[in-house]
């Protein structure tokens, strides 16, 4: 009989073990074990692809276009891009050396930290922010530094904030407007005391722009866009909200030639290239989407006004984000903390939301309630959440 | 039309049940003014009608049939085609009637509870009019998407339930 052997030695590496599991993961699990929910913790769009990018995508399998494509990505598709990027929010790129195709936004996040970090460069993360940063600044070797916005300042972040947080051995700043999850937007000016700083201190910025389109009462406007900036930006957009194209894992990053090159080279070897028939859905998306997303636009609008404007009739103090889909009420006034309160809302009104500690510094005493759901979900789910919360509030 | 207005009618042509609240807050205007809206809109004849779609093809008593004729007409000096349209479509059958481009002039929509019903309709009140000409009667055999809705749409919500 052949002997097990068990593995004396630890087994995982420790740079994995230190990151903590997310904590979004809890509650999906307690969620999904409960029947008749009502969920606002879904942070993807409730609309399915445009039947046109579908289409399109169907037709290039059918031609046969399932080959690898360039490492890169389809040229053709990294044209538009570079286009529709120019027309939309004036940042001018080379297709050829300075745009990439990656799978999902994540990609992108994950191989700029790996292409500009060494072991111990800081990243500052403004929080609360999305809750892959941190993890793959750490697991490219980097140090995160977080800093924490607030509902006062409508979620947006200063640049003495970020002054506060800048040491020697800082490398980049990592700023995602508008944001999931407080849905807060930093116009032009609010972005250039920013730009100073990271001129002055030689420094690098992630900005990912991936709800860029989702912007609903000024135009967005991209960092890489102010002068001086392109050459210090990474700049990271995708498919997945706009068009509602999530599960088609499909992103792209923009950045100055000598850092894509290094990014290009970690993705050939991870991944060769992004899916090709998940690229040509996107080429049509590009070319012919516009409409729709106007359309997913104009109702994420109306649903937002109607979701911060039932939380403040209950009186949850909430700040109108100018952007993504996304409201990030304050339930301080409860008394409760965000785990408690997502729990108990969940067990006794079955309605889901994330907790807002989960996105890092300055997001405890809040819930992240996403709008990309139905209107006739939003009103249930409104009644419900009115009935929990005065049941603290009236007490 | 103001752009508040105009969110309202988009609002309002999805979902016509909606109520003044909730079109308030959906905009952010006060309940007030969604109400003097609808009553400008609804006096200036912009918004006609609230209706409901409905697939008449599940419900087994009031079985229908729908007709789409062509129509060809002499039109008539001074009035055109507007006196023989109104002719047409005072009949409550009628449920749309169109002035075209191209091969023939008008395009009656029909209702009716059998074909014959149809038929009678075109033989003894359509072509018993003066001034059409000829018709070309077209039997709806199955309605797949009507005013922008898809009748037999199974397009669930595959999300799963908390993600970031």
């Amino acid at each position: 009989m052949s002997q097990v052997s068990v593995p004396t030695k630890n087994r995982l590496s420790s740079r994995v073990q230190e990151i903590k599991p997310s904590g979004i993961r809890r509650f999906f699990d307690l969620a999904s074990t409960m029947d008749n929910i009502i969920s606002l913790g879904v942070g993807e769009p409730d609309f399915i692809t445009p039947w046109n990018i579908r289409e399109a995508s169907i037709s290039s399998m059918e031609r046969g276009f399932t080959a690898y494509s360039a490492n890169a990505g389809v040229l053709e598709l990294r044209q538009e891009i570079t286009k529709y990027m120019y027309q939309r929010f004036d940042v001018d790129y080379n297709p050829e050396t300075e745009v990439l195709v990656t799978v999902g936004a994540s990609e992108a996040i994950d191989i700029g930290c790996r292409a500009i970090l060494d072991p111990g460069d800081e990243v500052i993360i403004v929080e609360p922010g999305f809750v892959s940063y941190s993890p793959l600044v750490s697991m490219a070797g980097g140090v995160p530094v977080s800093v924490g916005t607030k509902i006062e300042d409508d979620f947006k972040v200063s640049a003495d904030q970020i002054r506060d947080a800048i040491t020697e051995k800082t490398k980049a700043i990592m700023i995602s407007f508008p944001n999931n999850p407080t849905g807060a937007v930093m116009l032009k000016e609010d972005l250039q005391e920013i730009a100073t700083l990271v001129e002055e201190h030689d420094l690098m910025v992630f900005s990912d722009e991936i709800y860029a389109e989702l912007s609903y009462d000024h135009k967005h406007f991209s960092f890489a866009a102010l002068e001086g900036m392109k050459e210090r930006t990474i700049l990271i957009s995708g498919f997945s909200k706009a068009f509602a194209m999530t599960g088609w894992r499909l992103g792209f990053v923009m950045a100055p030639a000598d850092v894509l090159a290094a990014m290009l080279k970690l993705h050939q070897y991870s991944l060769m290239c992004a899916p090709t028939m998940a690229q040509y859905g996107a080429l049509e998306a590009l070319k012919s989407g516009m409409d729709d997303v106007e359309r997913m636009t104009q109702s994420y609008k109306q649903r937002r006004g109607f979701l911060v404007e039932s939380f403040t009739e209950m009186g949850l103090a909430c700040h109108m984000p100018g952007g993504a889909f996304y409201a990030f009420p304050s339930i301080k006034a409860t008394g409760l903390t965000s785990e408690e309160f997502a729990e108990r809302l969940l067990y006794e009104e079955r309605v889901a939301v994330v907790p807002g500690n989960i996105f890092g510094a300055g997001g405890e005493g809040h819930i992240r309630c996403s709008y990309a759901t139905s209107m006739e979900n939003l009103q249930e789910a409104t009644k419900r959440m009115q009935r929990f919360v005065s049941s603290y509030l009236g007490g | 039309m103001t752009e508040k207005e105009l969110e309202i009618l988009r609002i309002l042509e999805e979902n016509a049940r909606i109520d003044s609240s909730t079109l308030a807050k959906m905009t952010r205007i006060s309940e007030e003014e969604v109400k003097e809206i609808l009553q400008k809109l609804e006096k200036m004849k912009v918004i006609l009608n609230y209706t409901t779609v409905i697939d008449w093809s599940k419900v087994p008593q009031a079985e229908r049939v729908t007709a789409m004729i062509d129509v060809k007409v002499t039109p008539k000096r001074g009035v055109g085609f507007d006196e023989v349209a109104e002719r047409i479509y005072r009949f409550p059958e009628v449920q749309a009637l169109y002035l075209m481009s191209g091969a023939y002039d008008l395009q009656v929509v029909i209702e009716g509870k059998t074909m014959q019903e149809i038929a009678r309709f075109v033989s003894e009140k359509l072509s018993s009019i003066d001034s059409v000409l000829s018709t070309t009667t077209h039997f709806q055999l199955k309605k797949y998407k009507h005013d922008g809705i898809i009748f037999e749409e199974v397009e669930e919500d595959r999300r799963i339930v908390v993600t970031p």
